[in-house]
């Protein structure tokens, strides 16, 4: 992707099917010119995961994802070494003296080469993606901020591998738990919400093309009133993106009231939102559409 | 680290980093915790983007510095005040250079070349264009008189001088070429830019905010909760009913003597062919409500609006002649609710489904409510009235027909404003606080029981409780 301006990188991102709004737009840029990694906020469902991705695509790099969960340790981020195959080493080796066979099994051959270890080895420049790390423990957090000043992984019994070329670094985060200070001071901070109308049109035309754009239009109109209610988990693009296909799908020309009821699982999940929403915004579609003023 | 790619962007101006430094002694005044590293990353970034793209500009600033959601929230809030000021100097000189440069020596501003531009912008849909002619357009015409101090008068009064109008337009004297028609939707996008720059210029030179008020503090005791002080909010409420109650006496004791109901003695003079032998007075108390309250309850409220939701109940208790209104994009009665449902929690809930406000986009609409307003109760309203509006004042851009306002302020006795936003607020952003303020009695913060006090003690004669 060209870098030279904050303009040309939002161009490239949408070459590669992301519609980035300023802020995602001018972060991604940074994070090329100061080699910084960036931490991405926000509600799920709102293209974080799809924002490293799509810098993948856009530079050509390989994405390696590190997808985090509760537990998760380093020998599952990093690098761990491959037992049943040293054991097969130490079978095999029959007679062998120890000292040979220590010095054997515990070569480049025999390591199992984690996401985080992956990025740091690799020859070709990657993104790495740390996808929801709020899910991991400060612990975890320290070790990963170690890794991002340093880029290079010591391995006690085969030394260091340093990083040889720089990774662009995502790192995303439900906001599930406040990350230390520490890791947020290293980071660029990106905050992604719900799209404003437009954008979000754009983004559900971008995947539904053969949606009608009025169409389109009453759908994050529709959405977008749904997320003004205070529900337990509000729709997200995700969720537009769902309810567009499945409109296409039936065939549907509006959204009047029985469109809606018949789709409306679609977009929200919980039984008190669904209960809420029907309440509140399905009766108003019953009314006879008033052109927008 | 320092960039391996391409040259650096131009430096900023001189003074630069002096302010951002200022800037964020000030955001950790608020809280947000901005260290050595953050400030190091800053001047960082900036040497990356040019610094006269104010969206640039801010966003990199932005990714350096502020690092939550709440963080972003308190730095939009004060980069304005610091930013905004170096950022339109900045837009405005370049802007003037390019127009020179095009024009090959000329040093002013061309009117034909700026409608040019600005066509173009508005043909394009170039926001951020739109955005700088706008404000270029607006200094230019400052040089050439004072403006009129009213925004949406100096807006119409810059797009006449440009000659643009929606429709197809005839050619520039000096090129025959035929011109793209521009439409009416394209033309309000300008429009609402020359707006925004116009209240934001009429901030810079009217309000002086105080410098060191926490702000994150002033939000943090914004009402959330429903039923908070429920009981505090009738106790103020009842106060501003004696209040009220006396005032309507001396006006009425001032009318000296009773009026004749012309209507109602012809018709009794039926019964007597047509003889009025029976004179028919009107009703001493007069039967129409005395109180009217306007309620913005759109999601920019959303937090305040339980707060005044409770006012509202808490007023339906206290008087009898009150009729209330609801509003988003559309007006709505919802006396009826109030006077049939006692529950706090039913009344609110009611409201909110069925009050009837039709709102897709959920951005309120002031001047289309102030015209429907006016248009079914006018007749209604005379000098005993009270009205009180609860709002925020933001208009999202749309047109806040003041006059109308006015004229509602004309004809009722009083007109107060409850605003649920800190005055630091007002005419920010889209807060039109200061166009309507003027026709009011009062205008007050309102966002705790406090205030209502407060409020109300101004409203009985009394002096303002000391904040
Ligand atoms: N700016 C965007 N442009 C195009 N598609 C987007 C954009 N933002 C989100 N999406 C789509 O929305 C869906 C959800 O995005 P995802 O990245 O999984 O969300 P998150 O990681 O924030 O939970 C994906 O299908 C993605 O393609
Ligand atoms: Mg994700």
């Amino acid at each position: 992707m060209a870098d030279g301006s904050v303009a040309e990188v939002k161009d490239a991102l949408a070459q590669a099917g992301y519609l980035a709004d300023e802020s995602a737009a001018l972060v991604s840029f940074l994070a090329q010119r100061l080699g910084k990694p960036v931490l991405v906020e926000g509600p799920a469902g709102v293209g974080k995961t799809e924002l490293a991705k799509a810098l993948s695509r856009a530079t050509d790099r390989q994405l390696v994802r590190l997808q985090c969960y509760e537990g998760l340790d380093e020998a599952k981020a990093l690098y761990e070494w491959n037992y049943r195959k040293q054991l097969l080493r130490i079978q095999a080796g029959g007679e062998d003296c120890w000292e040979d066979v220590h010095g054997d099994i515990f070569d480049k051959e025999f390591l199992l080469e984690r996401p985080l270890m992956q990025a740091i080895a690799s020859p070709e420049p990657v993104v790495l993606l740390i996808d929801e790390i709020d899910k991991t423990d400060q612990e975890f957090e320290a070790m990963l901020l170690e890794l991002l000043s340093d880029f290079q992984i010591t391995i006690p019994e085969l030394g260091q591998v340093s990083a040889t070329t720089m990774p662009i670094v995502v790192l995303t985060s439900n906001n599930s738990r406040e990350l230390t200070e520490a890791l947020k001071r290293r980071c660029l901070y990106l905050w992604l919400d719900y799209p404003g109308l437009e954008r979000e049109m754009e983004i559900v035309r971008l995947h539904t093309p053969e949606l009608p754009e009025a169409l389109a239009r009453r759908l994050v109109e529709v959405v977008e009133m749904i997320r003004a209610l205070d529900l337990k988990k509000p729709p997200s693009i995700a969720e537009s993106i769902d309810w567009a296909r499945t409109l296409l799908l039936m065939g549907a020309e509006d959204i009047d009231r029985k469109t809606f009821e018949q789709s409306m699982s679609i977009i929200v999940k919980h039984r008190t939102d669904i209960d809420l929403v029907a309440e509140r915004v399905g009766v108003k579609l019953a009314e006879p559409v008033r052109p927008q003023g | 680290m320092p960039s391996p790619y391409g040259p650096k962007a131009e430096a900023g101006p001189p003074g630069l980093a002096a302010k951002l430094l200022g800037f964020c002694e000030e955001l950790r005044s608020e809280g947000v915790a901005v260290g050595t590293s953050e400030i190091l990353d800053a001047f960082a970034a900036l040497e990356q983007v040019p610094w006269t793209s104010q969206d640039d500009f801010r966003e990199a600033l932005a990714a350096t510095i502020a690092k939550s959601q709440e963080d972003r929230r308190l730095f939009e809030l004060l980069f304005e005040r610091w930013f905004f000021r170096s950022a339109e100097a900045a837009a405005i000189e370049r802007g003037i250079d390019e127009t020179a440069q095009r024009q090959a020596g000329g040093d002013r501003l061309d009117i034909d070349e700026l409608r040019e531009q600005v066509r173009q912008a508005i043909i394009e849909g170039n926001e951020g264009e739109m955005r700088d002619l706008a404000r270029l357009a607006i200094a230019a015409f400052g040089r050439q008189g004072e403006g009129s101090g009213v925004v949406g008068v100096d807006v119409q009064r810059i797009r006449r001088t440009l000659g643009l109008s929606a429709g197809t337009q005839a050619p520039a004297e000096d090129s025959a070429a035929e011109q793209v028609p521009i439409d009416r939707d394209q033309l309000n996008r300008f429009e609402r830019h020359l707006r925004r720059e116009l209240e934001r210029d009429l901030i810079e030179r009217t309000s002086t905010l105080p410098p060191s008020r926490p702000l994150a503090e002033l939000d943090r005791a914004l009402p959330t909760n429903p039923t908070q002080d429920l009981a505090a909010v009738h106790r103020a409420v009842s106060q501003m009913k004696r209040r009220l109650a006396t005032l309507g006496h001396e006006q009425r004791g001032r009318r000296r003597g009773q009026s004749i109901d012309v209507r109602r003695t012809m018709r009794a003079s039926l019964e007597t062919g047509g003889v009025p032998m029976h004179l028919r007075y009107r009703p001493k108390r007069p039967r129409r409500p005395e109180i009217y309250v306007l309620c913005d309850v759109s999601t920019s409220v959303t937090s305040a609006s339980v707060f005044f939701l409770s006012v509202l109940h808490a007023l339906h208790d206290s008087f009898r002649k009150l009729r209330s209104f609801v509003f988003i994009e559309r007006i709505s009665e919802v006396t009826d609710v109030f006077e049939h449902e006692r529950d706090f929690r039913v009344i609110a809930k009611r409201i909110s489904s069925e009050g009837g406000v039709a709102d897709v986009s959920g951005y309120t609409d002031y001047g289309r409510v102030w015209l429907e307003f006016l248009g079914q109760i006018s007749d209604e309203l005379d000098p005993r009235s009270t009205v009180i509006v609860l709002g925020d004042a933001r208009t999202n851009g749309r047109e806040p027909h003041a006059d109308v306002f006015a004229q509602v302020s004309e004809r009722a006795g009083r007109l107060f404003w409850l605003n649920p936003e800190p005055k630091l607020y007002w005419n920010y952003g889209d807060s039109v606080m200061a166009a309507y303020e003027r026709y009011c009695d009062g205008a007050f913060e309102c966002w705790t029981t406090r205030h209502l006090e407060n409020f109300v003690n101004v409203v009985a004669g009394g002096v303002p409780a000391a904040d």
